[in-house]
């Protein structure tokens, strides 16, 4: 993984400032949805070799939640986005 | 002088004399002199046995790559097996010993294992030693361990420090030879930031070799360089990493005589570099001949270089076999030395001669086709191999160039070889493609450069490499070695190669060629060479071995670097802590907290003694206890209450302003994730607790549920466990004492159980929040006071109580009194139970529409009738003791997983019940009240026959919580001292360090009001609070977040606060070092254009967080939470003490 990542609101820090939580892909279910649609919520995950979007969280500066694209095989990392801020520009976007 | 030293030349200082021992003899060596020279001067050419057959050895080179002279050195703590003597600069009063001997070098009766070579070949623990089977663990392999091998490791602790430096730079250069030194000159001539590190003692790297006038002289070319070039001598580059990081160990005082007791042994570098440029050089190729490792057999440039730089001879009549330009330019230098040069045999790879090297014990001349070269020394030279470890770490294979003889590097974005490091030869041509490099390099970054040195050709054609040699009759019999440190000889792989294990990734593993701590460096080409030979195979068509950081050894010193001892993590110390320290407390780590465990009284042994007491005295009258651990988090906005009520499983919308609620929090597939309560303050302001453990983890859960999950919700919230020092104060007598100082009204009636107030003490003397809470089952509350209040607000507390009314508890107590109710922890919520698992079931809110894990929870199996659930036991000998641990079995059963019931998770003896009391998770065993079991402790070896009872011992209706108690006590008079105490009170001051001009300065900023400001919602993106808009110091928090220091009188519109005074502490750090300080814990940017003045940062220091700002060119802020000041304070005193300074307390 890489050795610097750069937090949008930090710039570029060393890897051990941060921690990862996982795919970011799977969505959380509507609260009412089929048991299979949390199953796979909760249980499933894909291993992919090359782009990959991941949650990471820069717990050792700014705080914050992130999505940090970046392939597995390279270690290149592509982009790194607030994932809250992405979310409400998306959604003002929405409305507009 | 010896016959060996030669009267004048070379870099030695012969006016500086220095003893040194080896073996316990004396010796006398010049200053520049490396311990292989010195010794080679005094005519020990042996310095060494080897690994397996114990061969005497001399040095094979005269640099890093060396696999022969590896010597112990130092004594004590500083004891180092293994090093290199030919990088060994000499010292006075060196005390070096030789290796893997007995009883001595000269004499080794290990040498005897020669006489078993047959035994000892390729895969030789595959094959022999075999029978009878069980000696191979108790005979041969003892017996074999101890004879091969290396050098042994100390086991007395090292009393050196170690340090670690980040740096971020425009250009790296790997080597300080003739192509780094003119890449560093023209990058830095560009105004480029320009790193340039060498191993070696000097730059100059080859340049140093050569005769005075044959080339440039290194210190003459650095000397013009301007402040933008700085040179990392004694620094070698270990490993390549993602993102262009570069790690670096630069030696500092380690292997020194004196070292200075202020300077770190070694510093781990690791350098982010834009570009970087592979100016390592190339190792020299031994010839694979019969005899190669003979004393005084080495390499044609590793005798130039004692030859021309430690003006050592290699011998009286020297013979050469060479298949380049090394051999000659080596002859011409003897010859200019007036060192005798026997013969110089060119070897023509197309008709490669019958070649041996002759001698027992030590070279006495050389067979070239039958024909003998008498000669005491033997340089040998069979092509260079460029140094391409670094640019194939990160995957990339190297691949095999004809036209060079060589294996060069693939091209590689960021890091690019140049001069010899891609098989160029001569100092003209490296120069110059050195500085063309550099202008590559910095093109690509957007700059300029002229290159400092022009293009120049090479001084001859690339020597093609060279096959094993072969020689008939008896000289044709010696060994011939490919992997000298690992004695892997050619017959070794050609075994290999019969077996089927030719494949060089396989042969590596078989014969163990490249696996000794050289890591290959000398014999990987060869062995590659050499496999392709056997295989039929051309040159280059047997692959090299994949290369993997570090490219040379790295001490666990240097990787573990400050974080050892005290400093091995972080300590965050309560408000209490002094407080609890002059009580005289024992304390217990939980996390990186310190707590205290129990406070032992006069006459007291025994933890269980102090603990039971301070429990009884919390059920018969009175307990304190700093609860200050405990994660405390302030939630505010709009949705605050919606969001709580989604992030935990019961119900939080209907708390009312001024109650709290024991709450539980799910993780998403239903298991519990913590438990803790939630007061709420404001309608739109909650202060949730979390327990010690889990207040870092159940923070991030929150923030991603609140920013991933939901992110159009109007929450924020923030960490207040530094803000607040909270205590505890149990017992029938609580009200009472508490209502002696706190100026709310605590009646029942007014402040029943579940209640919060923030309310103040001493007639508004201090602010404080009192809450209504029992832990312990007893009339309880917690009072929290800001965090410099908590020891004045401890001592009146005591004074309130009288003499003996309140007694101090510690965690063992809390455990017991905890343990009584059935109240769980993580003991208990281990991560695989559900609230119904630890009969909360009903805190589960099915009916509200969506909370996190209520999906997971309908899963089947988590009903399971047969799941592990809480229960009680209790000992059918009420004598007996139950330990956590223990396996819960069925009567009569024995211990198997099959018949495993459930574990004991919390036990103790119980002081209110005067017998063993357990919890344990056991099958179905809330339902199975009173049936007997067997508590099996497979440690102890006992068996306890044990009762299912119900979790909570004591008073299961709570009647003793809501107990009528005396009302308050008359108001007490503030105390005289009544003040508060500063974070950095027992901080330690003066001077630190190494004496002369403090590279540091260190104090401590006075403490205040502060504030954390969250943006309107939508607006984080803008700055409304600018430092430059407020007459006090504002910093970065996060985006939309800002810590105001020094109070903030009205809150910017739409903007939210939270009054943090006391959670943090600054810490003013001033003077030259201070950036080096910095970034010695903080991979952060610290130059000016990435860090102005003014600015500020979050980031770790040695895993320490904190608040970072730029107040001047050389002037920082550090602002660290309250828990942490002390530690940090200590830590930077530590980390600082190379540089000198002066630290000044409150």
């Amino acid at each position: 993984m890489a050795s610097l990542i750069a937090c949008p609101h930090c710039g570029p820090r060393p890897r051990e400032e941060f921690s990862v939580r996982g795919d970011a892909a799977p969505l959380r279910p509507a609260p009412d949805a089929a048991p299979e649609a949390w199953l796979a919520y909760l249980h499933a995950r894909e291993n992919p070799r090359g782009p990959h979007r991941e949650h990471w969280r820069h717990e050792g500066g700014c705080g914050r939640w992130l999505v940090v694209a970046r392939d597995t095989a390279t270690h290149e990392v592509f982009s790194v986005t607030d994932v809250q801020a992405a979310a409400r520009s998306a959604a003002r976007e929405g409305r507009e | 002088m010896t016959a060996f030293r030669l009267p004048s030349g070379g870099r030695i200082d012969r006016a500086r004399p220095l003893r040194f021992t080896f073996d316990g003899r004396g010796f006398e060596g010049f200053e520049g002199d490396t311990l292989a020279s010195a010794l080679l001067a005094a005519g020990v050419g042996v310095q060494g046995r080897s690994f397996k057959y114990h061969r005497p050895r001399g040095p094979l080179t005269a640099g890093s790559a060396e696999p022969n002279a590896l010597v112990t050195v130092g004594t004590g703590g500083r004891r180092e097996p293994n090093v290199r003597a030919t990088t060994l600069m000499l010292s006075e009063g060196l005390v070096a010993e030789s290796q893997n001997r007995f009883p001595s070098l000269r004499l080794d009766l290990g040498a005897a294992a020669g006489l078993f070579a047959p035994l000892l070949g390729a895969g030789f623990y595959y094959k022999t030693f075999m029978w009878p089977a069980p000696f191979w663990e108790k005979v041969y392999e003892p017996l074999i361990r101890r004879a091969a091998g290396l050098g042994r490791a100390g086991t007395a602790p090292d009393p050196d420090a170690y340090a670690k430096r980040w740096a971020h730079c425009d250009l790296l250069v790997i080597g300080a030879g003739p192509a780094g030194l003119a890449a560093a000159l023209t990058a830095a001539a560009a105004g480029a930031q320009v790193i340039l590190a060498d191993e070696g003692e000097t730059p100059g790297g080859g340049l140093l070799d050569l005769r005075p006038g044959d080339g440039p002289d290194p210190a003459g070319m650095l000397a013009a360089a301007g402040p933008n070039l700085t040179v990392l001598p004694r620094a070698t580059v270990f490993g390549w990493y993602d993102d262009n990081v570069f790690g670096v160990l630069e030696t500092v005082g380690k292997r020194r005589a004196a070292p200075d007791p202020h300077q770190p042994a070694e510093r781990l570098w690791r350098i982010a570099a834009r570009e970087a440029l592979l100016c390592a050089g190339a190792d020299e190729r031994p010839l694979m001949m019969p005899g190669n490792d003979l004393p005084g057999v080495a390499l044609a440039g590793a005798m130039r270089r004692h030859l021309n730089r430690h003006a050592v001879a290699p011998g009286a009549r020297v013979a050469v076999a060479t298949n380049g330009p090394s051999g000659h330019a080596l002859a011409r230098d003897l010859e200019a030395a007036g060192v005798e040069v026997a013969e110089v045999v060119t070897l023509d790879p197309a008709a490669p001669p019958g070649l041996a090297a002759l001698g027992r014990g030590r070279v006495r001349g050389m067979r070239v086709d039958g024909r003998r070269i008498e000669a005491d020394a033997l340089a040998m030279s069979g092509g260079w191999s460029p140094l391409i470890q670094l640019a194939c770490q990160r995957g990339a294979r190297p691949f095999w160039s004809a036209e060079r003889g060589a294996f060069l590097a693939p091209e590689t974005p960021g890091l690019t070889p140049a001069g010899a490091a891609r098989g160029l030869s001569g100092v003209d041509a490296c120069l110059g493609d050195g500085a063309a490099a550099a202008v590559a390099a910095l093109s690509r970054l957007g700059l300029r450069a002229e290159p400092a040195f022009p293009p120049a050709p090479e001084d001859c054609a690339p020597p093609a490499p060279l096959l094993p040699f072969r020689a008939s009759g008896k000289a044709g019999r010696a060994k011939t070695f490919v992997d000298f440190q690992n004695d892997v000889t050619l017959a070794d792989l050609a075994r290999a190669e019969a077996e089927g294990y030719g494949d060089p990734e396989l042969a590596k593993r078989y014969t163990t060629a490249g696996m000794a701590t050289d890591q290959g460096r000398c014999s990987g080409v060869n062995a590659a060479l050499a496999l392709a030979h056997l295989r039929g195979l051309a040159p280059g068509e047997a692959a090299l071995t994949t290369m993997r950081p570090p490219f040379a050894p790295v001490s666990l010193g240097a990787l573990a670097g400050p974080h050892r001892g005290a400093h091995f993590q972080p300590v965050r110390r309560t408000p209490l802590h002094a407080w609890a320290e002059a009580r005289g407390a024992v304390f217990v780590e939980t996390g990186q907290w310190l707590r205290p465990a129990w406070f032992p009284a006069q006459g007291e042994t025994h933890w269980r003694e102090s603990a039971t007491r301070e429990a009884r005295a919390v059920r018969a009258s009175a307990g304190l206890c700093d609860v200050s651990t405990l994660g405390k988090i302030e939630v505010t906005g709009a949705d605050a209450a919606a969001f709580l009520d989604r992030v935990y499983c019961n119900g939080i919308a209907s708390i009312r302003v001024g109650r709290a609620r024991y709450a539980l929090m799910l993780r998403e597939d239903g298991m519990v994730l913590d438990d803790g309560t939630v007061a709420r303050l404001a309608p739109d302001r909650f202060f949730v607790t979390t327990t010690t453990a889990m207040a870092g983890p159940a923070l991030a859960h929150m923030e991603f549920c609140a920013q991933v999950l939901w992110p159009g919700l109007d929450v924020r919230m923030t960490s207040v466990t530094d803000q607040w020092a909270q205590m505890a104060v149990a017992g029938p007598r609580a009200r009472e004492i508490l209502g002696r100082i706190v100026d709310a009204d605590v009646s029942d009636a007014a402040f029943p159980y579940m209640a919060v107030a923030e309310t103040t003490l001493f007639g508004g003397r201090v602010p404080a929040r009192l809450y209504r809470l029992s832990y312990s089952g007893e009339r309880a509350y917690e009072l929290g006071v800001p965090a410099a209040w908590g020891p004045a607000t401890a001592d009146a507390l005591m004074e309130a109580a009288g003499p003996g009314g309140l007694t101090p508890y510690g965690a063992e107590a809390l455990a017991m009194l905890r343990i009584e109710k059935g109240h769980v922890t993580h003991a208990e919520i281990n991560g695989t139970v559900t609230a119904a698992d630890l009969g909360l079931g009903r805190m589960a809110r099915r009916e509200k529409p969506d909370f996190i894990g209520r999906a997971g929870l309908a899963r089947p199996g988590l009903a399971a009738a047969d799941r592990l659930t809480l229960c009680g036991l209790v000992p059918l000998d009420a004598g007996a003791e139950i330990r956590a641990g223990a396996h819960v079995l069925n009567p009569g059963e024995a211990p198997s997983l099959a018949a495993d019931q459930g574990h004991v998770t919390s036990a103790t003896v119980s002081p209110a019940l005067g017998h063993a009391a357990a919890l344990a998770l056991v099958k179905g065993g809330a339902g199975r009240i009173g049936e007997e079991v067997v508590a099996w402790d497979g440690l102890a070896g006992t068996s306890t026959p044990a009762r299912i009872v119900s979790p909570v011992f004591l008073d299961p209706e709570g009647a003793r919580l809501r107990a009528p108690a005396a009302e308050a006590g008359p108001p007490l008079p503030p105390p005289a001292a009544l003040a508060p105490t500063p974070a950095l009170a027992g901080a330690g001051t003066g001077r630190f360090g190494a004496p002369g001009a403090a590279g540091l300065r260190l104090t401590v900023e006075p403490e205040g009001a502060v504030v954390q400001v969250f943006a309107a919602p939508g607006r984080e993106g803008e700055a409304p609070l600018a430092a430059s808009a407020l007459p006090c110091p504002v910093r970065f928090a996060g985006p939309g977040r800002w810590l105001v220091f020094g109070g903030l009188a009205e809150t910017p519109a739409g903007a939210a606060r939270v009054d943090m005074s006391g959670a943090w502490v600054r810490i003013g750090l001033e003077g030259p070092a201070a950036a080096a300080l910095l970034a010695a814990g903080t991979g952060a940017r610290l130059d000016a254009e990435a860090f102005p003045e003014g600015a500020s940062i979050l980031t770790r220091w040695n895993r320490h967080a904190l608040s970072l700002a730029r107040l001047g060119e050389t002037r920082w802020e550090i602002a660290v939470s309250r828990s942490r000041a002390l530690d940090l304070w200590e830590a930077l005193r530590a980390a600082g003490a190379e540089f000198g300074g002066e630290a000044v307390g409150p």
